[in-house]
């Protein structure tokens, strides 16, 4: 029978069908944080049972740890208990541990790809919904809820009825200007936040097949804000190129072995999904949102749509505008910004930062900007530091932070403040996720960089060299 | 975690007729560092109940007492976003066991099945008859009835079934949970791991 690249690997990880039910799926690698992990851990104590399989468990803290002064204790008597339950959590059970100030430290998402861990075919859980991030590497990954970590620390598996099969293709050249994340915002704008709820897609098409890696990341990374349970891109030379001689990525005849697995990840001709949709890459540019999903997110040269013209109720729309404080019509160029966050699982590697740079340098930062640049993990840190881009961030008038999630979420102190208008490469920009009251446009790091020396939002094409059109 | 058995509520219900109401909304990340499940019902759509001060908007539907009951209506694409199993904890420990909604996000239908809250998923136009009841009488009572897997409203008669696959199914009716399971099938899960890789 064809297959895709979903049912290959989903199928050859079912240890049993269960009848008129979920199958129970086994998890190659699980990563823990901080913040969903307790309770799970609690579970199975009580329940007196022990974790399975220890090797195939991760812990890092990312959620709730703070981005400056990592080296002082942690201030807050919460965040800080949380994060020593983790510890000794991982201590009690064997589990490795990359806590805050330890030097592989960083979002779990951003650190599973750079130490090997992820890998092309496995299955990947961890009680956080952008586990889809991992399915650049053409791994199985998604997000699961405390309940199920409790399951897989106790079983290494899970219970999960298997999803339906979407491929979205982008086929065609990206505009001048425009990166990954407008891509996946373009996506989602187009399917609304529940268009792949109930799928599992695969991404297909010249445009993914010539991203990078980092890229890839960010687009499967985001696959969870049109409702998709993950996404996932076949493995090829890059993948493959990107996995090798990692602290984690096997070596010898275990890589001949693992590669004569990986080399059979690809969809077969022919192979039939529930739901096929195919975009045209010229038709993207560089988005931003402006409403309180990722949905709702437009060209950033368009202005913002009439009620009339959105799916879905007009009451919610009209209440979300309200919020945002925006009416319909407006222009968001020339929008007043007062933050800017550079960071998280969907931006927080090299290749933003590096996007990022290439607008500031030789710029200031605008005086009615607060900009928070947060590196994924200290391995980001460090490469930001080799390649020199600390220095650019430095003249233009930045400050680099200490990683993690922070204005991601906003459960450290990086909160903006309520009313205050954020332009941030995270995902997420639902009512008060960076901070209770905060505004947030998601947008790349290249339109991030020019709201940030611009002090409002700003076209980054005009700010850019090589206006070659191609 | 074991939960109390699921079979026939009968119950008046909370309407929120929003659409994409999202787990950030139901719990506020700030609220998540606790590393227990205890008290989550108290911040259950924090920044919708209460003002910063803390004192309580008295436009929002669980300051107004007019409403009450064990089923919570929502809006369509209901518990989209962040994974956060807290949220389905915090409608739960706030003392819903049943959720209405003409749409689901994935993750949080599951967890609420995973934790003993029933996510109910309607046509677009039994939700409408739904809120439609409500806001005609507030007392007005709902049936949620697991076994036939149907939900009625009483004084109307309207009704409509639901999907649920047979084994939750039975795992609500009996307060089970997923690791009970797990831990049955333990050999088959020792024999499938040998063959795989680290
Ligand atoms: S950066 Fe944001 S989305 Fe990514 S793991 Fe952290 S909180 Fe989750």
């Amino acid at each position: 029978m064809k297959k895709t690249l979903f049912d290959k690997v989903w199928d050859s990880h079912v240890v049993k069908h269960v009848e008129d039910g979920p199958d129970v799926l086994f998890i190659d690698r699980h990563l823990v944080h901080e913040v969903t992990s307790p309770v799970a851990f609690l579970g199975i104590k009580n329940r007196g049972i022990s974790v399975l399989y220890p090797e195939r468990t991760f812990a890092t803290a990312d959620h709730n740890t703070p981005t400056i002064n990592q080296h002082l204790p942690v201030e807050d008597p919460l965040s800080a208990n949380q994060l020593k339950a983790l510890e000794e959590n991982a201590k009690a059970y064997g589990i490795s541990h990359w806590g805050l100030g330890h030097q592989k430290n960083g979002i779990v998402h951003v650190v599973g790809p750079e130490y090997g861990i992820t890998q092309p075919g496995a299955t990947i859980v961890c009680g956080d919904s952008h586990t889809s991030t991992h399915g650049a590497f053409g791994a199985i990954a998604f997000g699961i809820g405390t309940s199920e970590v409790e399951m897989v620390l106790a079983s290494q598996c899970i219970m999960q009825p298997k999803p339906k099969k979407m491929r979205i293709n982008v086929t065609g050249k990206l505009n001048f200007g425009v990166t990954p994340k407008d891509v996946a915002l373009y996506i989602i704008s187009k399917l609304t936040t529940s268009g792949a709820t109930g799928y599992f897609v695969e991404y297909a098409g010249d445009v993914f097949e010539n991203m990078t890696m980092e890229g890839r990341m960010t687009v499967c990374n985001l696959s969870i804000e049109m409702g998709a349970r993950g996404g996932m891109i076949a493995p090829d030379e890059k993948t493959f190129e990107y996995v090798k001689g990692r602290e984690f990525t096997p070596t010898g005849a275990a890589w001949d072995k693992a590669m004569t697995y990986w080399e059979t990840l690809h969809t077969d001709e022919g192979a039939i999904f529930d739901k096929e949709l195919t975009f045209d890459a010229a038709d993207i540019e560089p988005m931003i949102t402006y409403g309180t999903n990722p949905g709702m997110g437009i060209g950033i040269s368009k202005s913002i749509p009439q009620a009339e013209q959105v799916e879905g109720g007009v009451s919610t729309y009209k209440k979300s505008l309200g919020y945002m404080s925006f009416s319909e019509g407006d222009n968001m160029i020339g929008k007043p910004i007062d933050f800017v966050f550079i960071g998280s699982c969907t931006n927080g590697r090299i290749e933003d930062f590096r996007a990022f740079t290439s607008i500031i340098k030789g710029r200031q930062k605008a005086p009615n900007v607060t900009a928070w640049l947060v590196p994924g993990s200290h391995k980001v840190e460090a490469a930001i530091k080799d390649e020199g881009l600390l220095d650019i961030i430095h003249e233009a008038g930045f400050v680099l932070r200490e990683p993690g999630c922070s204005a991601c979420l906003a459960m450290n102190d990086d909160k903006v403040p309520a009313g205050k208008l954020a332009v941030s490469t995270s995902n997420r920009n639902f009512e008060g996720r960076q901070g209770p009251g905060s505004r947030t446009l998601l947008a790349s790091p290249l339109v991030a960089a020019a709201a940030a020396v611009t002090g409002k939002v700003t076209d980054p094409r005009e700010l850019m060299e090589n206006v070659v059109a191609g | 975690m074991a939960y109390d058995k699921f079979e026939i509520l009968t119950s008046t219900a909370v309407p929120l007729p929003i659409e994409n109401v999202d787990t950030d909304q139901i719990i506020p990340a700030r609220f998540l560092k606790a590393t227990e499940r205890k008290g989550f019902g108290d911040n259950l759509f924090r920044d919708w109940r209460y003002n910063n001060d803390e004192t309580p908007k008295s436009d929002f539907v669980l300051n107004d007492a007019t409403y009450s009951g064990k089923i919570l209506v929502g809006g369509r694409n209901f518990g989209s976003g962040s994974s956060r199993e807290h949220a389905a904890w915090a409608v739960y420990d706030y003392g819903f066991r049943c959720v209405i909604s003409s749409f689901f996000a994935d993750i949080f239908k599951g967890n609420c099945l995973n934790i003993g809250v029933l996510p109910v998923q309607v046509s677009a136009e039994f939700a409408e008859k739904v809120f439609t009841a409500i806001e005609k009488d507030p007392k007005t009572e709902i049936e949620v009835n697991l076994p036939n897997q149907t939900v009625t409203i009483l004084a109307t008669g309207d009704q409509e079934s639901f999907d649920i696959n047979g084994y939750k199914k039975e795992n609500m009716l009996n307060g089970f949970d997923d690791i009970d399971y797990l831990v049955n099938v333990k050999e088959n899960i020792v024999e499938f791991a040998k063959n795989t890789p680290l």
